[in-house]
């Protein structure tokens, strides 16, 4: 009884110690990057950045200040470059084929001297045209290509003054272009022309947009949009163009994926199923133009023959950024059979449309997820009980068991007895 | 060893309620991922205040094990009024790690603000995670979750106006069913750029790195103590007593040793 209370106790101790300490909380594994974040910040600096009307203080001081305080914050590891659009040439005054080109770098895209990028930011002074277009293809180049995210965060005032070409079909070819491009727009007036156009940008990349109505606001924002631009970037998944039919598909391993996908068209990708392992797959459609209400996404599995195995779908109306359906499937096989791994297609489709007028190509930006992990088989039935229940069958099963012992070893008595 | 068992009986009950927010205070979230990729991880009980703008999608995730059921509630603090133009309505999505839809059990997930409104709150009690599923099943299972916060109706002149987002994200642990099932691998997706392999290539290994994924069970043995084993157990006991009570109810009282 001693011994039987001491285990108990025992154990009782380590049940509390187990349940107060508790494993760790589990977080996402991190990758060492490749290369730095990089960040482009593209100032309007038109004329109409004189225009006091941010606190009482002109909208260039403003931007100013914020650069300041960006660069004074900005993490190390970042590289960051400073584009100026309408710094060289005035408006009105110059002619617009020299206006509508001017775009300079002030400060080429790598590590910061904090000294250096505020003296070049003190000298700024609003001038000219304003051709956000022009400067975006510019910055563009000057983040290069890679392999991970790049951020231009287009600050302005006004309009693009220059027409053509189109601030928002330059952002629309630079998303197509596939080097992982985001485009922050922050709008320094509340004027309907240029929430339309920035919002445009940023549909179209996407990116956010934000209009700023104090110094605080601005500062905050362009910080934590530098922030998001170093603890995101990394994450740029792998360009794949997918195939009309599932024999030419290209064949994924586990990772993420871009991929367009146009109105009504049908993409195919293949994976390589080997035996005890389980598919994961997920897809989202980018709505980065203006549609139609309705709307749907459908992400179907199929063994090589056609027929469907599995099929996630998902259907939405109205404003939203993605679209999104996934799946689980696998094909039972257990981890030890030494069968060749199974090919499974997996095909993206869409119920888009869009109005007239609206572009349909480029398509529309797909991200496509696929993971293998090892299948989870069926657990079946539990060995044990539990309940009220099963107490009340397991005494009730006691007792008629005793009563009949009992009765039983009477009967052999008195049977005994009579002998 | 029958007072044994109660005592470890009685010792588990008071452990059930494990304390999850026993460890030191946890720093206050003040971002949000702009899409699924990139959510901000955070986890239950985290203070979680974020400035956005109007128009902006925010994501977060976090990871829910087998048995937990989490409710989340985000009160989002709308602009001056003088500076909007009508109602806005705000959408609380929450999506599993393969970016399927979530239902809720509870809770408003759309929520439409007046135009003199100075706040509006949305929320959802997500369902118990389940600790397996058949495949083609769409049954809440282990593994990171997406929460999605976005303006899906609104004036198009109150876009990108400053809003801040408060989000609350409590948990409450249950017994996880199906009972003694467990999933190989939670539904937490991978994060890493993907890479194409020949058509008759090698059968790839796991991906390398991915979103935040839950611990293994939510419920320590503890509380699977208090489940099957111990009913079986005290089961047993209980019939061995009822046992011995049959047998002396046939005895005679006069006969009885």
């Amino acid at each position: 009884m001693i011994i039987a209370r001491r285990w108990a106790a025992g154990l009782a101790c380590a049940l509390i110690a187990s349940a107060t300490l508790g494993p760790p909380p589990a977080v996402a594994d991190e990758t060492p990057a490749k290369e730095p974040p990089r960040v482009e910040l593209v100032l309007d600096s038109s004329g109409s950045m004189r225009t006091a009307d941010i606190g009482g203080r002109s909208r260039m001081a403003v931007a100013k200040q914020a650069f300041n305080d960006v660069v004074d914050a900005l993490p190390p590891e970042t590289h960051l470059g400073i584009r100026l659009l309408g710094s060289q040439h005035r408006f009105p005054g110059s002619s617009k084929a020299v206006g509508c080109k001017d775009t300079k770098l002030l400060f080429p895209v790598g590590t910061v001297d904090k000294v250096e990028a505020k003296t070049a930011i003190a000298t700024l002074a609003p001038t000219g045209w304003t051709p956000i277009g022009w400067a975006l293809r510019a910055a563009a180049k000057d983040l290069g290509t890679g392999e991970t995210t790049r951020r231009i965060i287009l600050i302005t005032d006004g309009e693009d003054s220059c027409g053509l070409p189109d601030p928002c079909d330059v952002a629309r070819e630079l998303a197509a272009q596939g080097t992982h491009l985001v485009v922050d727009t922050l709008g320094l007036t509340l004027d309907a022309k240029v929430r339309r156009q920035l919002t445009c940008i940023a549909e179209a990349t996407g990116g956010t947009y934000t209009a700023v109505q104090s110094q605080e606001q601005l500062t905050d924002r362009l910080e934590q949009l530098i922030d998001r631009a170093v603890t995101t970037y990394a994450e740029a998944p792998l360009h794949v163009a997918g195939a009309e039919n599932c024999a030419t598909a290209p064949t994924l391993a586990p990772g993420v994926y871009t991929d367009r996908e146009q109105f009504g068209e049908h993409r195919w990708y293949r994976v390589r199923l080997a035996p005890g392992q389980e598919l994961r797959a997920s897809v989202s459609l980018s709505l980065d133009r203006r549609l139609n209400r309705d709307y749907g996404v459908l992400l179907r599995a199929t063994a090589s023959g056609g027929r469907e195995l599995v099929r996630g779908s998902d259907a939405g109306s109205g404003r939203t950024d993605v679209q999104s359906a996934g799946l689980r499937w696998s094909d039972g096989r257990p981890a030890d059979d030494d069968a060749e791994p199974r090919t499974v297609c997996l095909v993206v489709s869409n119920s888009f449309s869009a109005p007239p007028g609206v572009l349909t190509s480029p398509g529309m930006p797909l991200e496509l997820t696929v993971d293998l992990v090892a299948s989870s088989p069926d657990p079946g039935d539990p060995v044990l009980g539990r309940g009220w229940t099963l107490l009340a069958v397991l005494a009730l099963a006691g007792l008629v068991a005793g009563l009949v012992t009992g009765w039983l070893a009477r009967w052999r008595i008195s049977i005994r007895r009579e002998g | 060893m029958m007072r044994g068992i109660l005592i470890l009986v009685a010792a588990s009950i008071l452990v059930l309620p494990a304390p999850a927010s026993a460890e030191q205070p946890v720093p206050t979230v003040t971002t949000a991922g702009p899409s699924f990729l990139s959510a901000t991880v955070i986890v239950p009980g985290q203070p979680v205040v974020v400035p956005a703008s109007t128009g902006d999608y925010l994501y977060w995730s976090f990871a829910a094990a087998a048995g937990e059921a989490h409710r989340v509630s985000v009160r989002v603090t709308l602009p001056p009024t003088a500076d909007r133009h009508g109602p806005t309505t705000w959408t609380l999505d929450v999506f599993d790690g393969l970016r399927r839809r979530q239902p809720c059990t509870a809770g408003t997930q759309t929520g439409t603000a007046k135009a003199d409104a100075a706040d509006v709150t949305v929320g959802c009690s997500l369902r118990r995670v389940r600790s397996w599923a058949d495949h083609w099943s769409h049954d809440a299972l282990p593994g990171t979750y997406y929460l999605r916060l976005s303006a899906t109706g609104l004036p198009e002149r109150d876009l990108g106006l400053p809003v801040q987002a408060n989000v609350e994200l409590t948990v409450k642990e249950g017994a996880a069913h199906p009972a003694g099932a467990r999933m190989e691998a939670p539904l937490s997706p991978p994060i890493n750029a993907g890479a194409t392999l020949p058509p008759d290539g090698a059968a790839p290994t796991d991906a390398t790195t991915s979103a935040p994924k839950p611990l293994a069970q939510a419920e320590s043995w503890v509380n699977r103590l208090t489940g099957r084993w111990t009913w079986t157990i005290v089961g047993g006991a209980v019939a061995a007593l009822t046992g011995i009570l049959g047998y002396t109810l046939t005895r005679h009282p006069r006969r009885r040793p």
